[in-house]
């Protein structure tokens, strides 16, 4: 049985601008409007706004909120400022990841959380099972939210024509609640999945489609265009963000996926610590590459890797990248593997020799 | 919505055939068929001389979200293939009907052609 897909506050305008709709974790989401292509190319020109009300949000408070989140983040929140957000993984006790997070500091023991899509009611319930006897409340934000990333160089410039609020002091991480567009309680963060300089924004349910259409009328003039999902994908694998199901997951660590910068042994416990302390110091059985092909195929999620005739991984996500004009990926490869200028990829037959790259396709 | 030429012949799989004067056959993907593909990256041709029949995969047209079989629309041997859209698979996406051409092909059966979807039938498929 498949539930009816949701519809985010911001539905009717994406119909009214002729988006192409799919469904995307239970929601009816856009994936392109005017070309992937155009859409990507424009946040890395100009600028481009992205509804991504279907991300989930969860407010902890109490007491004890940041010593929880201690014990269920790897990361570190009870040294975050408030004012200023995180991203942490949120791990199984075998080092899995439940989920990726950014974790918002409002005040001493008041924190917002966002989540992802496909796991906000698996995280919430995570959350509320592991609270044990600590003092926190642990509240259900989803519905209330409405959110836009507004992405690309002149995402602060577009941002200024339409709230008085002093954009410039943000500092990346960090974020102001305000006025936007007339819409009052907005949260304002200098954060962002693409590489590209810019801000998301959370907004009361309501207000979201007054806000979207400010942006996007005060925006034009500046190139500013709305962007589905099918560009945040390219944007975000050429910056070589994770996105959790492909290079995190239930099964792949933050250590094998190469994000162990997130997970602060220096705290004396927190789910999944012992389990992560072994990969992190015996070395993961596999671990997460980016890599460039020189052709035009795209080797696409499940596509096999080998060494000679070996295999020894699988394609995580695959897309064409416009930054570079050709096609780029990130795998999981066995141990022993991961640096070898061997590797070739499967495409329905045809093995391409695949190109590690230890950094990511832009900065 | 999508442009359908009434001087074109079509397959239920969004192939274009035009019938050409010296006897051969060009085939295309039609204008639904690159809206639905998105921005196309990458096309896979067959080299002039390879045989198919009707139905047989002929090559692989892929775009950002997907890769996609060609199915020949009829049976013979290819004579050319569209060598500009190894430079410029957006042509596609541009010209699907012109510039994007894909193949040419000299039928075993020239009257195949005739049993292919005129424009008001492909139309009715859309």
């Amino acid at each position: 049985m498949s539930e009816p897909l949701q519809r985010t506050p911001l539905y009717d305008l994406h119909v009214e601008l002729g988006a192409r709709l799919v469904p995307f974790a239970g929601w009816e989401m856009p994936v392109q409007y005017s070309g992937i292509i155009e859409e990507h190319l424009a946040v890395r020109r100009a600028a481009g706004l992205f509804d991504v009300s279907h991300m989930g949000e969860v407010r902890v408070r109490g007491r004890d909120a940041a010593a929880f989140l201690d014990r269920v983040m790897t990361n570190e929140m009870s040294t975050l400022k408030p004012g200023a957000a995180r991203y942490t993984l949120m791990c199984q006790p075998d080092g899995g990841c439940v989920d990726d997070l950014i974790v918002y500091r409002f005040s001493e023991n008041e924190f917002f959380i966002c989540l992802n899509a496909s796991n906000a009611a698996k995280d919430i319930q995570w959350l509320r099972d592991h609270v044990g006897t600590a003092k926190v409340e642990i509240i259900d934000e989803c519905k209330l939210w409405a959110q836009l990333a507004l992405q690309g160089p002149l995402a602060e410039k577009i941002l200024s024509l339409v709230t008085t609020l002093p954009l410039a002091s943000i500092k990346r991480f960090g974020f102001l609640v305000g006025e936007i567009a007339g819409a009052s309680g907005c949260v304002v963060s200098r954060t962002g999945y693409t590489g590209s300089a810019g801000f998301e924004i959370y907004l009361p349910a309501a207000s979201g489609i007054q806000v979207e259409r400010a942006l996007l009328t005060s925006g034009k003039a500046h190139g500013l265009i709305p962007v589905g999902l099918g560009a945040r994908d390219s944007l975000r694998l050429e910056a070589n963000y994770p996105l959790y199901g492909h290079e995190i997951s239930e099964r792949i660590s933050p250590i094998q996926a190469g994000l162990g910068w997130t997970v602060k042994f220096n705290k004396e416990q927190f789910i999944g610590r012992e389990a992560l302390r072994r990969q992190a110091e015996g070395g993961p059985t596999s671990s997460v590459v980016l890599f460039s092909l020189n052709d035009r195929r795209i080797a696409r999620q499940g596509a096999t890797v080998y060494a000679g005739e070996t295999p020894v991984g699988e394609v995580l996500s695959g897309t064409f990248s416009p930054t570079m004009n050709k096609p780029i990926g990130t795998a999981l490869v066995a141990a022993g593997y991961v640096n070898s200028e061997q590797l070739t990829v499967d495409i329905r037959g045809t093995r391409l020799p695949l190109t590690i790259s230890v950094t990511p396709f832009v900065k | 919505m999508s442009q359908v030429p009434a001087t074109l012949r079509y397959t239920k799989d969004h192939e274009w055939v035009r019938q050409e004067s010296d006897g051969t056959v060009t085939i295309g993907i039609t204008d639904h068929a690159q809206a639905a593909l998105g921005d196309v990256t990458f096309v896979d041709l067959p080299k002039a001389g390879k045989t198919f029949s009707t139905g047989e995969v002929f090559g692989t047209v892929e775009s950002v979200k997907a890769a996609s079989d060609l199915y020949c629309p009829i049976a013979g041997e290819v004579v050319e293939a569209n060598a500009q859209l190894n430079d410029s698979p957006d042509l596609v996406n541009r010209e699907p009907y012109g510039g994007a051409w894909m193949i040419r092909v000299k039928p075993k059966n020239p009257a195949e052609v005739n049993q292919l979807l005129d424009a008001a039938a492909y139309s009715a498929t859309l």
